[in-house]
């Protein structure tokens, strides 16, 4: 290509965190005036590859040279004064401060060192805003006002408010309408046709073809293809290359024959504007379902919704045949429905307790008279139901916080085979647990299934779901776009399945 | 799987069986590095006392009354322990006091005599905790702010009643358990009225699923949603049991002063959150100990008579109040850090 030194070269860069490597010595070129695309499925590591990049991160080991010169990003500051900017998915901007204020955060225009030139200030990013095919977009308006795609624009300001050779634009698609990604596509070309250099990252291949130049593959925090030309390399080469592990987890055997019970959950016609179209379901005992689908794709939130932790705008879900009040996660748990959630640490556990009296919460009447708790019979039922699941250390009155994220895990699964459950919702159960642990915890979920629940899986890998589940719906965009066995299905075909939204294949 | 499980036979001796070893050996047994380093600067501070005060600090009376300082504060702060560990405030604590002790004293109620003076202090506390409960459960109001305007309501309403006068107490027996007749093995009425409070609070806290879910709320509110815990009734409760123990502590002050005034309970709600703070209660929710909240109010309180005694102002004993809170935070963070 060009004779000078790429503008970015990253080389070697590993980045581990307790428990995890995220990335594993991943290289990454990026040319002046290119849109380099960044794609790998969850966990792959390119999160934590754009933080590093973006100062927010301190690289492990490896080397980053900036237009030739060898760098240390020490801060994000240190990244943004290179002319390094970074879009995330989750916008950061500050609701209750005008579009100009957000823009100029941290670097208002100033008189006399520290008295902000509001006009000044305004009028540059009125400018900016301009350049991004949007000066309807009042630059004294309260950002909080605006829609997302709006944010969006004025995150990207932000970006250009700076000096930037370089930005960084995470799923910048995923919140925004088919006219918009098309202005948004036409804002890159402009950045580009200007010498700027865009990382694209997004789940989109048909983006990717596109806008993308070149395209960087990670999986399993290693870069498995770096510069494949984005508009010919073909589709199943890429797909081929976002699986195909190293680490073959190992799942239990499924029961020979398919329950024929009757079901015990059933959903019907279930849906929530905005995140999730009408959904029938039906998980019989013994039996376990899996949702697959990529971020955003409503899967949490369908899981959360039978719960009762989120309202549904339609539809009903049925424990044997009977309704279950809506938005009411009381009356799940009488039903005898259980969640463990996505985010264990937030919504699953009481961090500062023992084991015991996380495995008891949803339980104390059980273990109380007239509201006076027998802490014996707590600690035996306690001891008993995590002893069942194998949770070490075997002694329940050890802070839950010591505890390694499977056994975590296990900590919440025994809270409700101590309340009796016969539905379990699991929301990304191997989310923080490390991979030698990840086959225990699948031959619990299926131990616990044999024994009678039902189940309902929720994952982004899809060797969990297809190695898991007897039965699993695709879902892509808040829409079931395939149901079918878990053995008819293979890897390849449910990634085409959500990321092109048609079996391609 | 839905049977309930039996106990195992094999636990270690360490582990709490059916017939646990009383309540106060659990206390003094179990406590933790928290508790006795609380314990050493009670001791401390007795020891100064005695050095630098030793005939009149060590008097029979002045500990009685001591304690008896302490036991009105006390059973405010015990139910400031609870609010804190849910992850909410109650700022109204001493306003609701001073209401609660003039209401109780109003020409009206003492007509009703003991009882009406003891039922009405317990209602109006009760009442209080109430509307605080209902803002900030079912209103979605943030503590903090609730419990600001019942502090300035309550304060209000109580200056109306009583238009600014004190009331005086007629009725001997309420005041008769605040003579020396009273006592009981020296030991001041208010006194074991407030150990009473404390031993209850402890086992409420320690014993029972209304404890349990206190924690379980302030330690993680949306886990202890997503567990089937109603949440908001118990936030209900606890500012309701907050309102109750101020409607005690306003019976104690008024057999204490032998009267209700509207300046009652004055600035009652920082001294209860420091005693708690000091006693390792996380202002967050989440973890607190009863004897850690008790033992701070008795610091303070000890703290307030040895600087009485040498003559040294209130402006002093104030500096010496704000050192302690936060040299007792800046330790327990120490050891949070730690452990």
């Amino acid at each position: 290509m060009a004779p000078e030194p790429p503008l970015l070269s990253m080389s070697g860069i590993t980045k581990s965190f307790p428990g995890v490597r995220a990335l594993d010595g991943v290289d990454l070129d990026v040319q002046a005036g290119e849109v380099h695309c960044l794609l790998g499925q969850n966990g792959a590591g390119k999160s934590t590859l754009i933080k590093v990049l973006a100062g927010a991160h301190q690289p492990d080991t490896g080397t980053i040279h900036w237009r030739g010169e060898a760098v240390t990003l020490r801060s994000p500051i240190a990244a943004m004064r290179l002319g390094i900017a970074t879009i995330y998915q989750e916008l950061d901007l500050v609701e209750h401060l005008s579009v100009a204020e957000n823009v100029h955060l941290g670097h208002e225009p100033t008189a006399a060192g520290f008295v902000v030139r509001g006009k000044a200030a305004r009028t540059s990013t009125a400018r900016l805003l301009g350049r991004l095919g949007h000066p309807e977009i009042d630059s004294a308006r309260l950002v909080g006002e605006l829609s997302a795609a709006q944010q969006q624009i004025v995150s990207m300001a932000r970006a250009l408010s700076h000096d930037v050779r370089l930005i960084v634009m995470d799923e910048p698609s995923a919140a925004l309408d088919p006219d918009e990604v098309d202005n948004l596509f036409r804002i890159v070309a402009d950045l580009t046709a200007d010498g700027v250099a865009v990382v694209y990252i997004s789940h989109r291949l048909e983006e990717i073809r596109r806008i993308g130049d070149r395209v960087t593959v990670l999986k399993d925090g290693r870069a498995v293809a770096g510069g494949l030309p984005a508009k010919s390399t073909p589709t199943r080469e890429v797909v081929a290359l976002m699986t195909g592990r190293n680490v073959e987890y190992v799942f239990p055997e499924r029961p020979a024959s398919a329950p024929r019970a009757e079901p015990v959950l059933t959903v019907e016609g279930l849906s929530r504007r905005g995140e999730f179209d009408p959904l029938d379901l039906q998980v019989r005992p013994g039996e376990i379902v899996g949702l697959a689908g990529l971020v955003g794709s409503g899967r949490s939130e369908i899981l959360e919704t039978v719960y009762g932790a989120r309202r549904p705008d339609t539809g009903r879900v049925l424990v044997d045949g009977r309704p279950l009040k809506p938005g009411s996660v009381r009356a799940a748990v009488r039903a005898g429905i259980g969640l463990a959630p996505e985010e264990r640490k937030a919504q699953a556990l009481l961090m500062l307790e023992s084991v015991t009296r996380n495995v008891s919460v949803s339980t104390l009447s059980r273990f109380s008279r007239g509201g006076w708790i027998d802490r014996g019979a707590e600690l035996g039922a306690a001891r008993a139901a995590t002893r069942e699941l194998s949770l070490r250390p075997d002694n329940p009155d050890v802070p839950v916080r010591t505890l390694s994220g499977g056994n975590q895990q296990k900590a919440v699964l025994a809270r409700w085979l101590l309340r009796g459950c016969r539905v379990l919702l699991l929301d990304e159960p191997t989310r923080g647990v490390d991979v030698g642990a990840r086959a225990e915890l699948y031959a619990v979920v299926r131990r616990l299934a044999d024994e009678g629940l039902a189940v309902l899986l929720v994952s982004s890998e899809v060797p969990e779901v297809l190695g898991l589940a007897d039965r699993v719906l695709v879902l892509r965009e808040g829409r079931v776009v395939h149901t079918a066995p878990a053995r008819e299905l293979d890897e390849h075909r449910v990634l085409d399945l959500v990321m092109e939204g048609s079996p391609a294949s | 799987m839905t049977q309930p499980v039996s106990p195992p036979r094999d636990s270690t001796g360490k582990v709490p069986q059916a017939g646990d070893p009383p309540a106060w050996r659990a206390v003094l047994f179990r406590a933790d590095v928290r508790t006795w380093s609380l314990l050493g600067v009670l001791a401390a501070l007795v020891l100064i006392g005695g050095i630098t005060k030793p005939d009149e600090f060590l008097d029979t009376r002045n500990l009685q009354l001591v304690l008896t300082q302490a036991s009105v504060i006390g059973v405010v702060t015990v139910g400031m322990t609870f609010v804190i560990i849910s992850g909410g405030i109650d700022l109204s604590v001493g306003a609701i006091v001073a209401l609660a002790s003039v209401w109780a004293t109003t020409v009206a109620t003492q007509e009703y005599g003991f009882g009406g003076i003891l039922f009405t202090a317990v209602l109006v506390g009760l009442g209080c905790g109430l509307v605080n409960g209902v803002l900030i459960a079912y209103g979605g109001m943030v503590p903090f702010i609730a419990t600001l305007a019942m502090l300035a309501s309550a304060r209000g309403l109580a200056l109306q009643i009583t238009d600014g006068r004190t009331q005086i107490v007629t009725v001997d027996g309420v005041l008769d358990l605040g003579e020396r007749d009273a006592y009981v093995l020296g030991i001041p009425p208010l006194v074991l009225v407030f150990a009473a409070v404390t031993v209850i609070g402890w086992l409420v806290l320690n014993r029972t699923t209304f404890g349990r879910r206190t924690v379980a709320v302030g330690g993680n509110a949306e886990a202890a949603r997503l567990a089937g815990i109603d949440v908001r009734r118990q936030r209900l409760y606890l500012y309701l049991l907050s309102g109750l123990c101020c409607g005690i502590a306003a019976f104690l002050l008024i057999v204490l002063s032998g009267s209700g005034q509207n300046t009652n309970g004055n600035l009652y709600e920082l001294d209860a959150i420091a005693a708690a703070i000091i006693g390792g209660t996380l202002l967050t929710g989440g973890r607190g100990t009863i004897v850690g909240s008790v033992l701070g109010v008795l610091i303070f309180t000890t703290i307030t008579n040895i600087f009485a005694l040498n003559n040294l102002q209130s402006d002093v004993q104030q500096i010496a109040k704000g050192a302690i809170i936060v040299a007792a935070v800046l330790v327990q963070r120490r050891t949070a850090s730690t452990t």
